[in-house]
C-alpha cells in the first residue's frame, strides 16, 4: 500500500517539477523572447511567414483571430474527411484497408479536429498508415496548437489596455508547433522507440504461435499478428497535445504502444505536462505569478482528491472478483493485487489509476487500462472529471481558458454577494463577459445531458452496450461525457460505430470545442478594449485561499447540480448493487 | 465575406505547410533515427533464434499446456486479421466487462475452478488476481511473480524437473520496477516458456 502511495506522490511531484520550467519556456516563446532554440528555428519560422505573406507582428481583432482559427479547422476537416473515405485508393496502405463509411469518417474527423480523439474504430484494422500520419498526426499537432493559441489571445486580452489587437493567429500557431510541440515530440518519440514502441512502414508480421490454440468453433489457429506502423511519432503528440487517439485500438494499454513502466512514465507525464505548465505560463505572462499559482492549486487539489478516490477503489477491487477469498486481491508479495480486470501486469493499480485520473482530467482520453472495467466509483471519478468541463488542467490551452471562464463566474458570484462590480485581473467583468463565460461553462453539461438523454431513449442504443443494467447506462453516459468534454476516452465495450452515435457524438464534439472557443475569444476581444481598474480595498483578491476555495466550489456546484441524477442512475446504482 | 476571402488562402497554405512538416517530415525523421539506432525495438521486438521467429517479446501468447507457464486470460480475437490465404490469425482485445457484475463473477468462478483443478498442490491457496482476469490490451505479455510462483510446482511436475529449476528460469525473466519504484514487477511468459523448452538460453 505504502509503495503505491509513493508512486502516486512521485508521479505528481515529477510532473510539477518538469512543468514549471516548461511553463516559463512557453511564456518566453509566445512573447517572442529569445530561447535556446531560437537560433536553429528562427530561419524556419521566418520562412513560413514569408511563404504565407504574413506579418508576425499583426494585431488581429478577436473576430479575425476567430475567423482564422475556424477557417483553418474547416480546411483541416475537409482534408481529413477525404483521407478517411479515400484511403483505399491512396498509397501507404500495406494492409489494403478500404475507405471508412461516411458517418465514421465524419465522427473521426470531428474528433481529431476538435482535439477530442474519440475513436469509434480500431486503428490497426481500420486506418492506413497514410491516414494515421498525414491526417491524424497532423491534426494532433494543429488542434493542440489551436487550443494554446486561443489561450494566449485571452491572456493578451487581460494584459493589453484600450486596444483591439490580440496578436497573430498564424504567428502563435507557428511558434507553438515549431518551438514547443515538435522538439519535445522528437525526443519523446525516440525515447519511446528505444523502449519498444514500433516505428516503421512495414506490413504486419504474422508469426507461428509456440502453442497453437483452438478457437471456439474448433478451428486451430497457428499464427498471431504483430501489428506495425509509424506509431511512436503519433503517440508522442497524442500524449503531449492532450489528443489521446491511440495508434492501436486499445491505446496505451497495447504493449507495442506503451511497452513498460518507463515508456508509461514518459507518456503519462507528457499528457498532463503542457496543461500544468500553462498555469505557470499564465501567471508569468500576466505579470502576476500568484494568479497562475491560485488556478494551479485549485486544479491540483481536485486532481489529488480524484486520484485518492480512484486509487483506493481500484486497490479494493470488488466482491465479484475476490470470490469469498478464492482469489488473492491483496497488494504485496509479488503482485499488485486489486481490480486487475482490464489492467496490464506491468502497470498494476497505482500506475493505471494515475493514468486514468490524469487522462480524464486533461481531456487527453488515451488509456493504459480499460475504464469500462473499473470499479463503479473508480470509474465514476473518471466520468465526473469530464463532466466538470475538463477544467482540472484540461486540454492544452482549452482547459485553462475553460477554468478562467469558471473564475469569471466565481468573481461574479462573489461580486453579487457584496454588491460590487466584479473584476478579474484588473478588468471589469460586465454582463457581456458574463454571458460569454456562461457559454464556456455550460456548453459541456448541456451537450452531455441532451446527447445521453436522446441516446438512452433510442431502442437501438441497447445493441451497442457491452454490459447490462446500471453499468450499461454508464457506458452511454461515459460516451457523451467524453464527447462533451472533448476527452475521447471510452467505456470501450460500447460499440459507438453506428450512424446515430457517430453523428450525434461528432456534432457534440464540434459544439463543445467551438462554442467555448469563440466565447473565450469574444471575452478576450471585449477585455482588451477596457482600461485597467485600480485595485482597492473592495477588490476581491483572486490569488488567495478563499478564492481557490470559491473556484473549486463553483466548478463542483455546476457539475454536481447538472449530473448528480445521471450519476445516481449509473455508477452509484452499480456501486450499491455490487455490495449486494 | 471580404475577410473570409483574405483569410482562407492563408489558412489553406498554413495547413499544407503543417501537413508537410508534422505529417511527412516529422514521422520520416523519427523513422529514420529509430531504424538506425533501435532497429529491433522499432520493428516489434521480435524474438528470433536461428532464423526462426517465435513472437514478439512484448505480445502475449496463450499457453494452456501443463508444461507451460500460463499468462493472463486472453480475450482472443480471430475475426479481425487473416493471413494471405485467408486463415484466421490470432489477435486479442479487452473484455470491457464490469468487475462488479454477475457476468464476470461467473467467468472468474469458472477460471478459479479450472486453475484449482490443475494445481492440486496449491489446495485452497488464494489465486493471484492477475491469473483470473483479462488485461487491458488482451495481449499482456507478463504475469506477476506471485502468479508465476503459484504455477511452479505444476510445471515442474509436468516436465519432470525440480521446482527449483523452474523457479530459476522464472527469476531470470523477472523484471523489477522501473527505478525500483514505478510500475510493477513482471515475469515475461513467452520468454519463460521458450527457456523451459530450451529454445531461449
Amino acid at each position: 500500500m505504502s509503495e503505491a502511495v509513493l508512486q502516486y506522490i512521485l508521479y505528481v511531484v515529477l510532473l510539477i517539477g518538469l512543468a514549471v520550467p516548461l511553463g516559463i519556456y512557453i511564456g518566453k516563446v509566445m512573447n517572442g523572447e529569445k530561447v535556446l532554440l531560437t537560433r536553429v528555428l528562427s530561419p524556419v519560422e521566418r520562412g513560413i511567414y514569408k511563404v504565407m505573406h504574413i506579418d508576425p507582428q499583426e494585431q488581429m481583432n478577436w473576430k479575425k483571430y476567430a475567423l482564422s482559427a475556424v477557417l483553418f479547422s474547416i480546411f483541416g476537416f475537409v482534408i481529413l474527411f477525404l483521407l478517411n473515405i479515400l484511403q483505399g485508393f491512396l498509397p501507404l496502405n500495406p494492409q489494403h484497408l478500404p475507405g471508412t463509411s461516411w458517418h465514421l469518417a465524419f465522427n473521426t474527423t470531428s474528433s481529431f479536429v476538435t482535439n477530442t480523439n474519440w475513436q469509434a474504430y480500431s486503428g490497426e484494422s481500420t486506418l492506413s498508415y497514410l491516414t494515421q500520419m498525414l491526417g491524424l498526426t497532423v491534426q494532433n499537432f494543429v488542434s493542440a496548437a489551436t487550443g494554446i493559441a486561443v489561450l494566449f489571445a485571452l491572456i493578451r486580452g487581460f494584459i493589453k489596455v484600450k486596444t483591439d489587437g490580440l496578436g497573430s493567429f498564424w504567428a502563435d500557431m507557428t511558434r507553438i508547433i515549431l518551438y514547443i510541440l515538435i522538439p519535445i515530440c522528437l525526443v519523446l518519440s525516440i525515447l519511446l522507440v528505444s523502449q519498444g514502441v514500433v516505428q516503421n512502414f512495414s506490413p504486419y508480421e504474422t508469426i507461428d504461435l509456440v502453442e497453437p490454440i483452438t478457437a471456439g468453433d474448433g478451428t486451430v489457429i497457428t499464427q498471431m499478428v504483430v501489428p506495425q506502423g509509424p506509431a511512436a511519432s503519433q503517440i508522442s503528440i497524442k500524449q503531449l497535445g492532450t489528443n489521446g487517439g491511440g495508434f492501436f485500438g486499445v491505446n496505451s494499454a497495447h504493449p507495442l504502444e506503451n511497452p513498460n513502466a518507463f515508456s508509461n512514465f514518459l507518456e503519462m507525464t507528457a499528457l498532463l505536462l503542457i496543461p500544468v505548465a500553462l498555469c505557470f505560463t499564465f501567471g508569468r505572462n500576466i505579470k502576476d505569478k500568484r494568479q497562475g499559482i491560485a488556478i494551479f492549486l485549485a486544479m491540483l487539489i481536485m486532481l489529488v482528491v480524484c486520484l485518492a478516490v480512484t486509487g483506493a477503489n481500484e486497490a479494493a477491487a470488488t466482491p465479484q472478483l475476490s470470490q469469498n477469498g478464492a482469489v488473492d486481491i491483496t497488494a504485496g508479495a509479488g503482485q499488485a493485487g486489486g481490480n486487475m480486470e482490464g489492467k496490464e501486469t506491468r502497470f498494476g493499480i497505482a500506475t493505471s489509476a494515475t493514468w486514468a485520473v490524469y487522462t480524464t482530467a486533461a481531456s487527453n482520453g488515451s488509456v493504459n487500462s480499460m475504464h469500462d472495467s473499473y470499479t463503479p466509483l473508480g470509474g465514476m471519478i473518471t466520468m465526473l472529471q469530464m463532466m466538470l468541463g475538463e477544467v482540472i488542467f484540461g486540454g492544452v490551452g482549452c482547459g485553462l481558458y475553460g477554468m478562467i471562464g469558471f473564475a469569471i463566474l466565481a468573481v461574479f458570484i462573489a461580486g453579487l454577494m457584496v454588491g460590487r462590480t466584479p473584476e478579474y485581473l484588473g478588468k471589469k467583468i460586465e454582463p457581456y463577459e458574463m454571458k460569454m463565460a456562461v457559454m464556456v461553462c455550460l456548453a459541456t453539461p448541456v451537450a452531455i445531458l441532451i446527447g445521453s438523454g436522446l441516446a438512452t431513449m433510442l431502442p437501438e442504443t441497447m445493441q451497442s452496450l457491452n454490459n447490462p443494467g446500471a453499468h450499461g447506462f454508464s457506458e452511454i453516459l461515459y460516451a457523451y461525457s467524453s464527447a462533451g468534454g472533448n476527452n475521447g476516452s471510452a467505456f470501450a465495450g460500447f460499440n459507438a460505430n453506428t450512424v446515430f452515435l457517430n453523428l450525434s457524438i461528432g456534432l457534440i464534439m464540434l459544439f463543445v470545442r467551438f462554442v467555448p472557443m469563440l466565447a473565450t475569444l469574444a471575452i478576450a476581444g471585449s477585455q482588451v478594449k477596457k482600461k485597467k481598474v485600480a485595485q482597492n480595498a473592495g477588490t476581491l483578491p483572486t490569488h488567495n485561499g478563499l478564492f481557490i476555495f470559491l473556484l473549486i466550489f463553483v466548478v463542483l456546484l455546476v457539475g454536481a447540480l447538472s449530473f448528480f441524477p445521471a450519476l445516481a442512475l449509473g455508477p452509484i446504482a452499480e456501486y450499491f448493487q455490487m455490495l449486494g | 465575406m471580404e475577410k473570409v476571402k483574405e483569410t482562407a488562402p492563408k489558412a489553406l497554405i498554413f495547413l499544407l505547410i503543417m501537413t508537410l512538416l508534422c505529417g511527412v517530415v516529422f514521422p520520416l525523421v523519427v523513422t529514420g533515427i529509430s531504424q538506425l539506432l533501435f532497429p529491433r525495438q522499432a520493428n516489434g521486438s521480435i524474438i528470433e533464434i536461428d532464423r526462426k521467429k517465435y513472437g514478439s517479446e512484448l505480445l502475449g501468447q496463450q499457453f494452456t499446456g501443463n508444461e507451460y507457464l500460463w499468462g493472463r486470460v486472453m480475450n482472443i480475437d480471430t475475426s479481425t486479421f487473416t493471413d494471405s490465404e485467408g486463415n484466421p490469425v490470432m489477435y486479442a482485445g479487452a473484455s470491457n466487462k464490469t468487475p462488479a457484475g454477475e457476468e464476470l463473477e461467473e467467468l472468474v468462478a469458472q477460471r478459479v475452478e479450472k486453475i484449482r483443478a490443475a494445481h492440486p498442490n496449491q489446495g485452497d491457496t488464494p489465486i493471484p488476481v492477475d491469473l483470473v482476469t483479462c488485461s487491458g490490451s488482451g495481449l499482456d505479455p507478463h504475469i506477476s511473480p506471485a502468479a508465476a510462483e503459484y504455477q511452479v510446482q505444476r510445471i515442474a511436475d509436468a516436465r519432470g524437473i525440480s521446482a527449483e529449476q523452474v523457479r530459476e528460469i522464472v527469476v531470470k525473466y523477472t523484471k523489477g520496477k522501473f527505478l525500483g519504484v514505478f510500475g510493477e514487477e513482471t515475469v515475461n511468459v513467452l520468454k519463460v516458456n521458450l527457456a523451459l523448452d530450451g529454445i531461449l538460453k
